[in-house]
């Protein structure tokens, strides 16, 4: 026994335990720690069962059901029932649904904090302190989106059955950044946790219904990832938002593609960390404490690669093994740890042979002199230095509390190797120059930025990667949009795509003078290319004769026009001016050849020229007119200082256009997305090419920068695959078939490429269907800065 | 820091190493209880002072999760409690102080803790007195006669405090009147305006002057944070007046209108690291001013483990200057004691 006396002398820190008696007691009533699914607002009686374990005993603490496709059937016709009750309530009904389950979590806070620390390892103090509460402020957050719906998504409507999968990192939190949109958009919801830590989820379930939510609304089907196929793979979801590896968030982008169903996910990261030579260094090592020690560094967007100013990385490097050493990992129950538990073996197996191939790989590896508890899932801080990007430890998310450190010569270096990733979640950034701040961040592919802060969350501000991290946003307005969908678009009739005119017979023409052969040819980085095939297409008129030809594009003509596009991406950085400048110039240029067009429109498709050349000027003008005025946003978050959301383009964008109209179907895709600053590679309609490509010289005579708008023509199919395929594209609108769709989506998973398909039919004639914000949200990624400030 | 960096063989992956069930450490970073040679300052170090960077958002969030990463329980609070009363600097700078509260300040210093708490904590052998007795000049005479024989030193308040705008002169005069009449420690106020106006040569000679009076009496330096408007501010008059050979260096008197905070103090705290790794020289530290709370006293505790290490929870490195806290401590370890919550009245007023 350890006296005052002593510790009086040694001043050691004691155990300072968190009890989890009733948590113990509320898995006892549950059928003696044994769990059904939560369906239909009740508990099922339990089918086959796995041990849930605590990870830092390896006690066991529940057995809880695996899902089956029956199960998962059951569940998602209990959401399907209860959805026209659920958004009959309205806004407002919905929103006291939510406030009410905002005070509930409050009301439980500490059984869901000591629940979810026993069932996933993490320290008591982030669930207390951080994941608990920030699951209430979700919930009072989306209370106010319910509130606002109406007012602030008019013309929108809730998505439907939504399937969410969640991972076991923040087990309730991620199912309230999941279930509080959803319900506040007036979703149903069937959500899977994750194998490893589905208590929180059961426990909330039934916290939901006990605070009063109508049966059906919120379903939780336990299992594991033969459970989530089972969801993923159910004929009657409306939506689909999925927390995890990028590897699953894959496998799922290719079993929905084509379904229709809407889609989020938010994957993997391997977050870079800069820090630059005037940082506060002693800010920096806690920054670094609480961007890869936090949740043992299971986290998506934990700050796992630091990237130091070479002239400071040796100091750096030596305040963070100092401070390693001073941290304390233990019981995850316990007070006064910084690090609970690894959250499975299986995990700690991956991070140790992670580990094992960067020692192997020869970088140094340091870990501080203390061990750690070996009976439980224990692993200790790890400081990599002396790593090269090639290393495996740099490529690949270890998902553990280790960090790899690399040095950079410059500003520009360090973005390159920020960048240097197929990754784009988040990244820290350190400085205490704003200008260098407020410069960087910018450059830096990640949906989330943090200036000298690290892991800052809030429902306010949006969050999700760019690139391989996955896309759609959770949280704030523009996480709301993933569950929303534009209402006219639940009543869109099935799309007819154009067929083909058939040929006429041949006729004589006898022996006049002929046309000039006016064969266009692509229109690649600002000049005019032959196609590198070298076979030509005939495009005929509605009597069935020729009149006209036009290159049959390949895989070449793409590469090159993909290579123009990415060589245009400083268009990006030109103003919204700027851009609506030369918007306005395009058409100035198109209506002064009004007549030509309309004459090209009517030979194609018979008539309706002059109308479409007219709605094509106006839609120009629209999008110069959105150009300088689809502003971002100044977040209210909790922080003494701002969050911007900024809008920023994709990048290089693929547009294949929709098939009935020659050209405002062209017109309404390529103005939005060059407004908004992305770079484009066009495929035009196959059946009416030609008045894109008398559209050269309208845009050869407007000073658009070479290589903003590339065109090639040709079979839809063929391009579109090739496009789709291309890792360096990183967005594509495909307006065509459902088969063609489904090619796009299931091609776009290898680089998780942005993707906006539809095969419904559309009114490009009409404003509300044919422009507006939706094509702008598209064509655009929001970027969230944290900047907190002070002196 | 010397905190030691040993580096793990490489061999030895974590996990496979010592079958211990909780954390061990293996080293503490220097010796408890080892003499520490007094600070002997350094020329004024212009380009490490203008060097500092200092990210006021970032240290708020550090400052706010040290009472939330650590706490004590049960017998280790109840030390650190005992710990933190040797750590006092009982402190009484009324404008109405007589002799005779003074003695009575002098006596708790003595017994600052009830006879059957110090029984029933099992610490009845050890020696717990406060760290020392705070007192303005004029009363030094009278704790330096209470306190005779008990081996706590009296501190005196000098150069004018708090504002310390009288002419140098005085406040020299002020300082070895102080320690003539027997204070051995000599709190001293620095000029704001020279923190404010960026001239830190005045700043490190006023620092020098005084510390030069002082002799051999120990000195800490009150920076009056509250009135220096940024955390660079803070950081910057806290090397310059460790460069100027202060012993301590001290948060506030007290009377600014912000007292001692945990930001502020990691501020100055870091830069007392910095400086030991800089010069090797050895700094303590006082926060002053609105610690009146046992958990508060705590949490300071924590700070200094954490960023400095526990040689820096003894008194000759670190202090608090407090009047009301004692009381809360008392009651508090009354608490751990009887399992019941005492009442202020239960406990000796000083």
């Amino acid at each position: 026994m350890t006296s005052v006396a002593d510790i009086f002398e040694t001043m050691a820190y004691g155990p300072a335990p968190e009890g989890d008696a009733p948590v113990r007691e509320w898995i006892e009533r549950h059928q003696l720690g044994t769990f059904g699914h939560f369906i239909d607002g009740a508990f099922t009686r339990h089918g086959a069962t796995f041990a849930v374990n605590n990870p830092a005993t390896g006690q066991l603490l529940a057995k809880v059901t695996q899902g089956t496709e029956a199960d998962v059937d059951v569940a998602v016709k209990a959401a399907r029932n209860a959805l026209p009750q659920w958004q009959a309530l309205g806004g407002h009904g919905r929103a006291r649904h939510l406030y009410a389950l905002a005070r509930a979590v409050q009301k439980h806070a500490r059984l869901l904090s000591v629940l979810e620390t026993v069932d996933n390892g993490k320290p008591i103090r982030e669930t207390r302190d951080l994941d608990i509460p920030l699951v209430a402020r979700h919930f009072y957050h989306h209370a106010g989106w319910a509130q606002l719906l109406d007012a602030e998504f008019a013309g929108f409507t809730g998505a439907g059955v939504c399937g969410q999968i969640i991972p076991w990192n923040f087990p309730l939190l991620m199912l309230a950044w999941k279930v509080a949109p959803a319900l506040a958009a007036g979703c149903t919801v069937v959500l899977k946790p994750a194998e490893f830590t589905p208590l929180t989820a059961l426990c909330f379930a039934e916290i939901a219904r006990d605070a009063g939510l109508p049966a059906g609304v919120l379903n939780v089907v336990t299992g594991d990832g033969d459970t989530g196929k089972a969801l993923v793979a159910h004929k009657d979801l409306d939506k689909l938002a999925f927390t995890g590896s990028t590897e699953v968030g894959r496998i799922i982008r290719r079993v929905t593609a084509g379904t229709g169903v809407k889609l989020s996910l938010e994957l993997g990261g391997k977050s870079p960390f800069i820090v630059f030579d005037d940082a506060d260094l002693d800010s920096v090592v806690e920054g670094v404490v609480d961007a890869i020690w936090f949740n043992q560094g299971q986290v998506c967007c934990a700050g796992s690669r630091l990237l130091v100013a070479e002239g400071i990385a040796t100091q750096l490097e030596e305040k963070i093994r100092a401070r390693m050493e001073t941290l304390r990992v233990g019981s995850p129950l316990d007070k006064s740890i910084d690090m609970g538990a690894i959250v499975d073996p299986i995990q700690l197996d991956r991070i140790r042979t992670l580990v094992n191939a960067g020692v192997e790989e020869g970088s140094q590896m340091w870990q501080p002199s203390w061990a750690v508890p070996t009976d439980g899932c224990f692993y200790p801080p790890t400081l990599f230095t002396g790593v090269s990007p090639a290393a495996r430890i740099v490529q690949e998310e270890i998902f553990g509390p280790v960090l790899v450190s690399m040095t950079f010569r410059t500003p520009s270096e360090a973005v390159e190797l920020a960048n240097n990733t197929p990754y784009g979640l988040a990244s820290s950034l350190w400085t205490e120059n704003i200008n260098l701040a407020l410069d960087i961040a910018p450059k830096i592919k990640s949906g989330i930025v943090w200036v000298n802060s690290t892991n800052l969350f809030d429902a306010a501000a949006g969050f999700g990667g760019y690139k391989e991290s996955g896309f759609g946003r959770e949280g704030g307005r523009e996480g709301m949009y993933e569950y929303l969908v534009p209402t006219w678009k639940k009543h869109a009739a099935p799309l007819v795509d154009p067929a083909p005119f058939a040929p006429a017979s041949a006729s004589a023409n006898g022996f006049e003078v002929p046309d000039i052969d006016r064969t266009p040819k692509f229109f690649i980085g600002g000049k005019q290319v032959r196609p590198d095939g070298g076979y030509s297409i005939a495009v005929r008129g509605p009597g069935g004769h020729t009149i006209g030809e036009v290159g049959d594009g390949n895989r070449k003509d793409l590469r090159n026009a993909v290579t123009a596009a990415l060589a245009a991406t400083s268009w990006s950085r030109a103003t919204g001016h700027n851009r609506a400048q030369i918007l306005y110039y395009i058409a100035e240029n198109l209506s002064a050849r009004s007549a030509e067009f309309a004459l090209r429109i009517d030979q194609m498709l018979g008539s309706g020229g002059a109308m479409e050349v007219e709605r094509s000027i106006a839609r120009l003008f629209t999008y110069a007119a959105w150009a300088d005025k689809y502003d971002g946003a100044v977040h209210s978050t909790p922080l003494r200082g701002v969050t911007l959301a900024m809008n920023e383009p994709l990048g290089v964008l693929a547009l294949i256009c929709p098939a009935e109209h020659p050209l405002l179907g062209f017109v309404s895709l390529v103005a939005p997305a060059i407004a908004m600053g992305n770079a484009t590679v066009v495929v035009p309609s196959e059946l009416y090419p030609l008045a894109a490509t008398d559209f050269y010289q309208v845009l050869e005579t407007s000073d658009l920068p070479p290589g903003v708008v590339n065109i090639v023509t040709g079979g839809r199919n063929a391009l579109t695959r090739t496009l789709a395929e291309h890792d360096e594209v990183d967005g594509l609108w495909y307006f065509g078939t459902r088969d063609g769709a489904t090619a796009v989506e299931r091609a776009s998973a290898d680089n998780m490429k942005r993707t906006w398909t539809e095969w419904t039919a559309r009114d490009w004639s009409s404003a509300a269907q044919g422009e507006g914000p939706d094509f702008l949200r598209h064509a655009t990624q929001v970027k969230n800065i944290w900047i907190p400030y002070g002196e | 820091m010397t905190i030691g960096n040993r580096p793990t063989p490489t061999g030895a992956l974590a996990g496979s190493s010592a079958p211990r069930p909780t954390l061990v450490r293996h080293h503490e970073p220097a010796p408890i209880g080892a003499h520490v040679e007094r600070n002997p300052g350094t020329a004024l170090d212009l380009d490490v002072v203008r060097a500092i960077r200092v990210n006021r958002s970032a240290v708020e969030r550090r400052a706010a999760t040290i009472p939330t990463r650590r706490t004590v329980k049960k017998e280790w609070q109840a030390a650190w409690l005992l710990r933190a009363i040797t750590c006092m600097d009982l402190t009484t700078l009324s404008g109405d102080d007589t002799p005779g509260n003074v003695r009575r300040l002098c006596a708790k210093a003595r017994n600052p803790l009830r006879e059957d708490i110090k029984a029933a904590l099992g610490v009845g052998h050890l020696r717990i007195t406060t760290g020392a007795v705070c007192v303005y000049h004029s009363l030094v005479q009278t704790a330096v006669d209470a306190l005779a024989g008990s081996g706590i030193p009296v501190a005196a308040v000098s150069t004018g405090f708090p504002a310390g705008l009288s002419p140098i002169e005085t406040r020299v005069a002020e300082i070895k009147s102080s320690v003539a009449a027997g204070a051995q420690e000599i709190d001293i106020v620095v000029t704001r305006a020279h923190v404010l106006t960026g001239n830190w040569h005045a700043l490190y000679d006023e620092v020098k002057r005084f510390r030069d009076a002082c002799g051999d009496a120990h000195m800490k330096t009150i920076l009056a944070t509250g009135e220096l408007a940024t955390m660079t501010n803070v950081a910057r008059a806290s090397l310059v007046a460790m460069q100027a050979g202060s012993d301590f260096i001290k948060t506030s008197t007290g009377k600014e209108p912000e007292n001692a905070t945990l930001p502020v103090g990691l501020v100055m705290v870091r830069m007392i690291r910095a400086y030991r790794e800089q010069t090797g020289h050895i700094v303590g530290f006082k926060p002053a001013g609105g610690i009146r709370a046992a958990k508060g006293a705590l949490d300071w505790l924590a700070l200094m483990k954490e960023e400095l290490g526990s040689r820096w929870l003894r008194p000759d490195l670190f202090r608090f200057g407090a009047s009301g806290l004692l009381t809360d401590i008392e009651r508090q370890l009354e608490h751990f004691v009887t399992g019941r919550y005492s009442a202020a009245y239960r406990q000796p007023m000083p």
